[in-house]
């Protein structure tokens, strides 16, 4: 084991795949020589030549165009979108093309082995051009899936499952954790399930949801709230598209409560999807509505940033008003 | 086929291709870096006073980059970005506008904006995002815009405008009126889409923009070599039936000169023109770039010997329309201003909590009222977690 950030566990496990399959590919605005704007893809073209690691011209619609004909014809492309914020010229490509690739075709062809990176979130006095959470827009899309990873472990072994999946994968990476968060980290290959929510904390009055960076928010507030004798079960969803409904309603038929928080907004945000699903699987279970903590229905504010998001005392909040409904 | 569409040269009998690099581009220069102006040069319409305008605000231009970054680095602002070395480009292009013509910019020609005459306490006051910010703080620092002097705010996305300054040109031409758009990008954004959207749409329905492109050599670490084939952008504006040209960027009297001519064709043929400015990036991207991972200081030195303001003063001092005496109390002033703004805008109020929910549209909807009065009744419940709104409902 060895102590990373998120971004060496990213390096690493981009190095895993590199070095594993002469077919897989680094590539995005800046990725080449200088290792990308945040320094993720760092070493890879040095070790593995230009013609695998390289900068791309600024355009990604392009990028991801160019990955999908990569992957329909069998290189296995992992393409890096600078900011999620910069993904919607790539809109196209990734919703009527990637995604609908074997479907239209009857499998005759697919871009299974396509993975898309890209930055996102907020908490980094970003406006709103580089602080958005688009998971949303993308869980709207059959074909595709929606991987946001909490930690550097979480990390490495997501992206190596990404990578493997035979579906294109759009792989969201919390920036404002990828040198805050450190820890241990296998420098060995590994992989997570894709799909699997994880329990991170067992509790029997109320579940707490989140993903990505939301989660050491949500772990805020259950430890104010476990002041005042709140026991709370605490979930990282991991996968967003596929999501684990099971784990979920599990521990919502035990709790009998559900938040779920996110940073997007409130409006159609997955945790509006969660939320439905919950209602249905758990309705007799459920002692309160199910309360969602999530940014406001406007764009990703600058000044007000504070006021703006989700953040632990919205939450601890919110888990009060759960508990004493 | 309609024969205008097409301009077929001979009919060959054994395959014959051009190449890439066959459109030949000429480069307009003026002025030479001591001062002195290539003979037989066509000058631009300048007086002493439009010439003295202009050199004030490029020394203002240089000054407040300067300042920023220092303040930057002292952790007083969050976020800047400079144009060292290629402010001829920006200042120069405004300077050969009218005030009434549009100027949509990408985020590197603030010196567009300060020519029309945007006061240092705007400027300051955007990248403290306080309660006197235009933008009412909610864009990172150097995303201006100001509707009285007809600079669209700029947004972050590379590229957006310039289909957008097509349609706002394609709608001056319709209404008759006396104005062109312009509108900036850097050789990077021209690798987008909309760059190619915006100038073949600009060419067939006949608007009368003005597509600047300062090609400065690098798109973040990206150099121009990996980012286009190809000769240059110019030779794209060929390949869409715009007409183009190249100039010196760090010639100011060449990019004014273009951009003047650019001007009046556009407005007389309705139709587009493409400049392609040629500089260098002399700073970082940004303040959270560092250059020493992707090129040399032994690059830079080469371009800091064509610095465009020490050549447009070279000019100035060979007019007698400027001497060292007011060269020295000019930015002597000017570095005290923009120190002692820093100072005041600094400390002015965060905007108000209600602008979380103005201008998302028109009017707040209902939605949106109930979620900032249980934005309130929280901040009023932990004021001390809120401090910028907490107590000033």
């Amino acid at each position: 084991m060895a102590q990373m950030n998120m971004l060496h566990a990213i390096n690493n496990a981009l190095d895993i795949a590199m070095s594993e399959d002469n077919s897989t590919l680094c590539f995005g605005e800046d990725v080449g020589h200088f290792g990308g704007v945040f320094r993720a893809t760092s070493g890879l073209q040095d070790k593995y030549g230009k013609a695998r690691c390289f900068n791309t011209p600024l355009v990604e619609q392009g990028i991801i165009g160019f990955a999908n004909g990569l992957a329909a014809q069998g290189s296995r492309p992992i393409a890096e979108i600078q900011f999620a914020d910069y993904i919607f010229p790539a809109f196209d490509q990734i919703v009527n093309e990637a995604a609908k690739f074997r479907y239209r075709s009857g499998n005759e062809f697919d871009v299974g082995k396509l993975t898309i990176r890209a930055p996102y979130g907020g908490g980094i006095a970003g406006g709103l051009y580089h602080s958005q959470s688009p998971e949303a827009y993308f869980a709207h899309t059959p074909g595709l899936k929606v991987v946001i990873p909490r930690n550097p472990y979480q990390a490495k072994g997501l992206l190596l499952a990404s990578i493997r999946d035979d579906n294109p994968v759009i792989f969201f990476e919390p920036k404002r954790l990828y040198r805050a968060s450190v820890g241990e980290v296998p420098e060995e290959d590994y992989q997570l399930p894709i799909g699997k929510a994880e329990v991170l904390q067992t509790g029997s009055d109320i579940t707490l949801l989140a993903w990505g960076a939301q989660m050491e928010i949500l772990q805020q507030a259950a430890d104010l709230a476990a002041n005042d004798g709140v026991s709370c079960e605490v979930i990282d969803l991991r996968s967003i598209l596929p999501w684990d409904v099971e784990t979920i309603a599990n521990s919502v038929m035990k709790t009998g409560r559900l938040l779920v928080s996110q940073e997007a907004p409130l409006t159609a945000g997955f945790a509006s999807e969660i939320a439905a699903t919950i209602q249905q699987e758990c309705f007799l279970h459920l002692e309160s509505p199910v309360e969602r903590v999530c940014g406001l229905d406007t764009p990703y504010p600058l000044a007000l940033e504070k006021e703006y998001v989700a953040d632990h005392l919205k939450i601890y909040e919110a888990i009060k008003r759960s508990v004493q409904f | 086929m309609s024969s205008e569409l097409y301009n077929d040269g001979p009919v060959v009998h054994t395959p014959t291709f051009i190449d890439g690099t066959s459109v030949e581009i000429p480069e307009l220069k003026i002025l030479k870096q001591d001062g002195s102006v290539y003979e037989g040069s066509d000058m631009p319409d300048m007086d002493e006073k439009l010439a003295v305008k202009v050199y004030k605000t490029l020394a203002f231009h240089r000054v407040l980059d300067e300042r920023m970054v220092a303040s930057q680095r002292q952790g007083r602002l969050s976020f800047y970005m400079t144009a060292l070395g290629e402010e001829a480009a920006s200042v120069g292009g405004a300077a050969g506008l009218k005030s009434q013509d549009m100027i949509m910019s990408q985020y590197r020609e603030q010196g567009a904006l300060m020519f029309r005459g945007f006061s240092l306490e705007d400027f300051m006051n955007q990248m403290f995002s306080n309660e006197k910010d235009l933008g009412k703080g909610r864009q990172m620092p150097i995303h201006y815009g100001s509707n009285e002097l007809n600079y669209m705010t700029v947004s972050s996305p590379l590229g957006t405008q310039i289909p957008q300054a097509t349609g706002y040109a394609y709608g001056q031409k319709l209404q008759g009126l006396d104005e062109v758009t312009l509108c900036y990008f850097g050789e990077g954004a021209a690798s987008e889409g909309d760059f190619h959207a915006g100038l073949n749409m600009a060419a067939v329905q006949e608007a009368p923009v003005i597509f600047f492109c300062r090609n400065n050599g690098y798109a973040i670490s990206t150099p121009a070599d990996e980012q286009f084939k190809g000769n240059g952008i110019a030779s794209r504006g060929v390949g869409y039936g715009v007409k183009t040209i190249r100039v010196d960027g760090n010639d100011i009297l060449a990019v004014i000169k273009a951009t003047q001519i650019a001007r009046v064709y556009a407005l007389k043929e309705n139709a587009p023109v493409l400049i392609e400015a040629m500089s260098y990036r002399l700073g970082a991207h940004s303040t959270s770039d560092d250059p020493s991972g992707y090129r040399t200081r032994e690059e830079e030195a080469k371009w800091q010997e064509n610095d465009p303001i020490l050549r447009m003063k070279n000019w100035m001092l060979a007019q007698n329309w400027w001497d060292e005496e007011q060269e020295k109390t000019l930015f002597d002033d000017l570095r005290e201003k923009v120190l002692a703004q820093v100072k005041v805008s600094e400390k002015i109020n965060k905007p108000h909590i209600d602008t979380l929910i103005t201008d998302v549209y028109d009017t707040p909807s209902i939605q949106l009222e109930q979620q900032l009065a249980q934005v309130k009744a929280h901040v009023k419940k932990y004021p001390e977690a809120y401090p910028f709104t907490a107590g000033k409902f």
